[in-house]
Parts: structure tokens; sequence; C-alpha cells
């Protein structure tokens, strides 16, 4: 067992962890924090997606004892407009991928902000397009199919932070 | 997931020395690989090194306009590098196309070059499968091969080598530096990953308890005109079916120096010689792109179901040329 200390959605909180514990698992099973949800488990759903000191990672490919003194905030520590935007666009319909979205929107429009380029932005190219979050977002699947009303939500709040 | 102990040393000596008298160590980095194959019992480390804590997570210039890339250094940092961005374009826009914005968050240099094939007969325990278990036989010679490589295979495997970044570091000769109790060494990237032949299960050079450290890239002005095309079957978070790292420099019509690798048709990253030796002072013209493509082209050794990645790789070779040429003349 190892002693880990991790800033959680603002709280400090010490547990003690086997090495091959999980971010995730630790969140979900001894923080009880569920809304990372745990979809394929290996790094290809995004559903376990949270924020590490701001930047998006997928809990489930984190071992918990890595992330010993660093900040990790859940959706259960979220407060963003991204919430709203998702309910007035139908950013869902089951829900499950939901979370994962809206930390990886997070994290993405931090991404955005600070400069950060893709594979389809051009030299100079500046503006968050459509086809920008499609591609930024592309690690999280959604299986209902609800990615018109995600993209139309995160335009829609992204559009509000640029004006 | 199997017990392991864990350590996470403080310095790169005590990494190494930690793997020196443990045979069945492992050095751990961003996760993203390891970790998904510990899950799956691939691999079934005893003891796991954390090198995550080592101070080698920056980007130096080399003199003479290189640069020195430390090996934890995070994918993502490393594509908005404006320095990558200006003297090595197809660097950035190979890590890019590669894996999803959180998996190159957390997934460091030296992880990337070491990841393991996705082959899905690699990772499925019930079949046979040289890599994991040699001797076994090969089930994708004969099932599902459509992702497989063509080129530098064998009758033990044909897996490709699944990295975008080891493409454009293939093109821009690279070099990797390793450490271990022993010293340290240079290795080419063109020279560090293995071809199967009858040990697939070696994949690079570097010995089991060699780190590695940075990765250096020489001054290559040509590379400040280059690109990455990669070729997949959604348009992101796929791995390649084909992709070309190409720099191209042209002068009066004629080639004057170029660079050319490809992913996802080989079990390494695969710097395509003949097709430079071909291309170098020839004229710039979409035949000879051809030409070159199929030259390289030509040992290809295809199955059915990948036999489209011939055709695949001549037209990416040749459109990614093309775009080079075609995108505003140099002197």
């Amino acid at each position: 067992m190892t002693e880990i200390r991790m800033k959680v959605n603002g709280s400090v909180e010490s547990l003690d962890v086997e090495p091959w514990v999980s971010l995730l698992d630790a969140l979900r099973e001894r923080l009880g924090l569920t809304g990372p949800k745990k979809g394929c488990d290996q790094g290809a759903c995004g559903a376990c997606t949270v924020l590490a000191d701001g930047m998006r990672i997928n809990a489930c490919l984190a071992l918990a004892v890595q992330y010993d003194g660093r900040e990790i905030t859940t959706i259960e520590g979220v407060a963003h407009p991204l919430q709203e935007a998702f309910v007035r666009h139908d950013g869902f319909q089951c829900g499950y991928c939901t979370s994962g979205q809206i930390c990886s929107a997070i994290g993405m429009l931090a991404e955005h902000a600070a400069g950060m380029p893709s594979v389809v932005t051009g030299p100079g190219d500046r503006e968050l397009s459509e086809t920008e979050v499609r591609e930024r977002m592309s690690g999280n699947l959604c299986r209902c199919g609800a990615y018109n009303g995600i993209v139309d939500a995160i335009m829609d709040v992204a559009g509000k932070d640029a004006g | 997931m199997r017990p392991f102990a864990y350590v996470k040393p403080a310095d790169v000596t005590a990494a190494v020395r930690a793997v020196a008298t443990e045979p069945r160590a492992k050095f751990l980095g961003g996760g993203t690989n390891l970790v998904d194959l510990m899950r799956e019992g691939i691999e079934r480390p005893d003891t796991v090194v954390d090198v995550t804590g080592l101070p080698l997570d920056t980007v130096e210039e080399l003199p003479g306009g290189g640069l020195r890339i430390g090996a934890l250094v995070r994918n993502s940092a490393l594509a908005a590098d404006p320095r990558v961005l200006a003297r090595y374009p197809l660097l950035s826009q190979a890590l890019l196309a590669g894996a999803s914005a959180q998996l190159r968050n957390m997934a460091t240099v030296g992880g990337n070059l070491l990841q393991r094939t996705r082959c899905p007969y690699f990772y499925d325990a019930a079949a046979a499968c040289n890599k994991r278990e040699p001797g076994a036989g090969c089930d994708a010679l004969e099932g599902f091969n459509r992702g497989s490589a063509i080129l530098g295979v064998s009758e033990s495997c044909i897996a490709t080598h699944p990295s975008d970044m080891s493409v454009a570091l293939a093109a821009l000769d690279a070099v990797v530096e390793a450490r271990s109790v022993r010293g340290t060494r240079r290795i080419p990237l063109t020279d560090f990953h293995r071809l199967p032949g009858d040990n697939p299960e070696i994949e690079t050079e570097l010995a089991l308890d060699e780190l590695i450290t940075a990765v250096e890239l020489p001054a290559a002005p040509v590379a400040a005109r280059s690109r990455y095309r990669k070729v997949r079957d959604r348009a992101s978070y796929a791995f390649a079916l084909v992709s070309v790292a190409a720099a191209l420099e042209v002068r009066d019509g004629a080639v004057t120096e170029v660079r050319l690798a490809l992913g996802g048709v080989a079990p390494k990253p695969w710097r395509a010689r003949e097709a430079e030796r071909i291309l170098l002072g020839g004229p710039a013209t979409e035949a000879e792109f051809r030409r070159a493509a199929e030259a390289e082209l030509a040992p290809a050794t295809v199955r059915p179901a990948n036999a489209f990645k011939v055709n695949l790789a001549r037209a990416t070779i040749v459109a990614t040329l093309r775009e080079l040429t075609t995108g505003g003349e140099d002197g």
C-alpha cells in the first residue's frame, strides 16, 4: 500500500492504494466519485475523462500512485456554463458519456485558448470552428450519437467566451 | 491487474540502478500503453519503475539549430512547441494525428517510441502470437490482417508499429539517447526499432536495463517545408492504414533534398531510402514521385486483405510530395 494525497474537487484527500489501482477506481471506489465513468477501461472511449492540474486525461489508464500531490477535478467539482448548454442543446441521450464529455470540453477550451494546435488547424488559424471542435473532442465517444448536440453546446459556450 | 512493486526514483542514476538487478522490471511513463497491457496480462512486470518524476521534461536547443527533447516531454507539449512548429512541422503534425487529446496529454516521447503493436492477435490471449509468446505461431497470417504490414515482414509476424511520432522522427534522422548503469549510448532512430525476423518479441535495440533519456533532432532546414499525412478508417482517433512523413526541397525544378518515411505499412517506422535515392537530383514531377513510390513498394509482401495498402501508400506518397511542391516554391 502506498499513501497518496490528492486535492480532489478542492478538498485534500489522503488514501492508501495498491500501486495497481487506477485513478478511475480510486475516485469511484475509494472516494465515491462516480461521475467519471468506466466505459472501455482501455483509453478508447473517454467516459473517464477528468482534469489533472487542469489538463484532461483518461483516468482509466492512470495509476493513482502517479497522481500523488496532484489536483484532480471530476464532474462533481465542475460548475461551468457547458453543463446548461448540454441540456439546452440535447448534448446527450443516455448520459453515460456526458461527464467525460464536459470535463474534456473544459480541458479542450483551455488548450485552445492557450494556443494548442490541432491536426486540422491551418497556420494562423485561431477560430474554434465546428471542424476544430470535432477533431479536438474525438477522444470522447457517444454511442447514442448525440454528437451534433454536443458540438452545438460547445460552440455555444466557446462563442460566448470569445465574445 | 497482476500485483507489482512500485518505485519512483528521483534521479536518472537511481532509475537505472532500480532495473539493473531486476530483470522483470518495466519503466512507466504516461501509462497509456503499459497500463493497458498490464491490465490485459500481456505485460507482467514484477516491479514498475515510475520515471515521471525525473527531470527529463524539457526541450532544449542544440548547437547548430537542432533540438534535444527530454524523454518525458508530453506528446501534446512537444506538438505545441513553437520551435517544433517552425523547424519540424511534420513532427507536430504526426503527434497531433496520433491518439486523442487526453492520451497526448499523458503520453511521453520515450513511451511513444516503445509503444507495442495494436495487432488484434497480440492483444487476444486466446490467439497465437509469436510476439506475445515466441514459437506460438501467428494467427494474423491467415486471419484478420487488413491492417497488417506489407514491408519488412516475416513469416513470424506481420504486425505494424503503431506510432505516428516515430515515423516523423525516422524522416528527421533523430537519435535516441539511452542510459544504463553501463553508461550512455546513442542509437539512430532508424536503427532503434527492429524488424521481426524470427524474433518478433524483440522490438528495439534497447536492452532491458536501458532507459531512454532523450531524443535529439539534428538541424534540418529542409524540414521547415514538411508534411505528415495520415490515412485512416475514420477522420480522427484511429491508427494509420498508411502515413507519410515527407520533407522536400526543390530548386529549378529538381529535387535537391528529400526525406521520406512511411507508417502503417511496416513493423517499424519505415524510412523510404530507395524512394529518396530515386528522387534526389531528379525532376520534381508527379511521374517521378510515382516511380519512386513504386520502387519503394516493389518488395511488398501482401495478403488479400491488405493488398490495398500498396496502392494507398503509393497514392499518399505522391499526394504528399505534390503538396510540398505546389505549396509555394523555395529559393
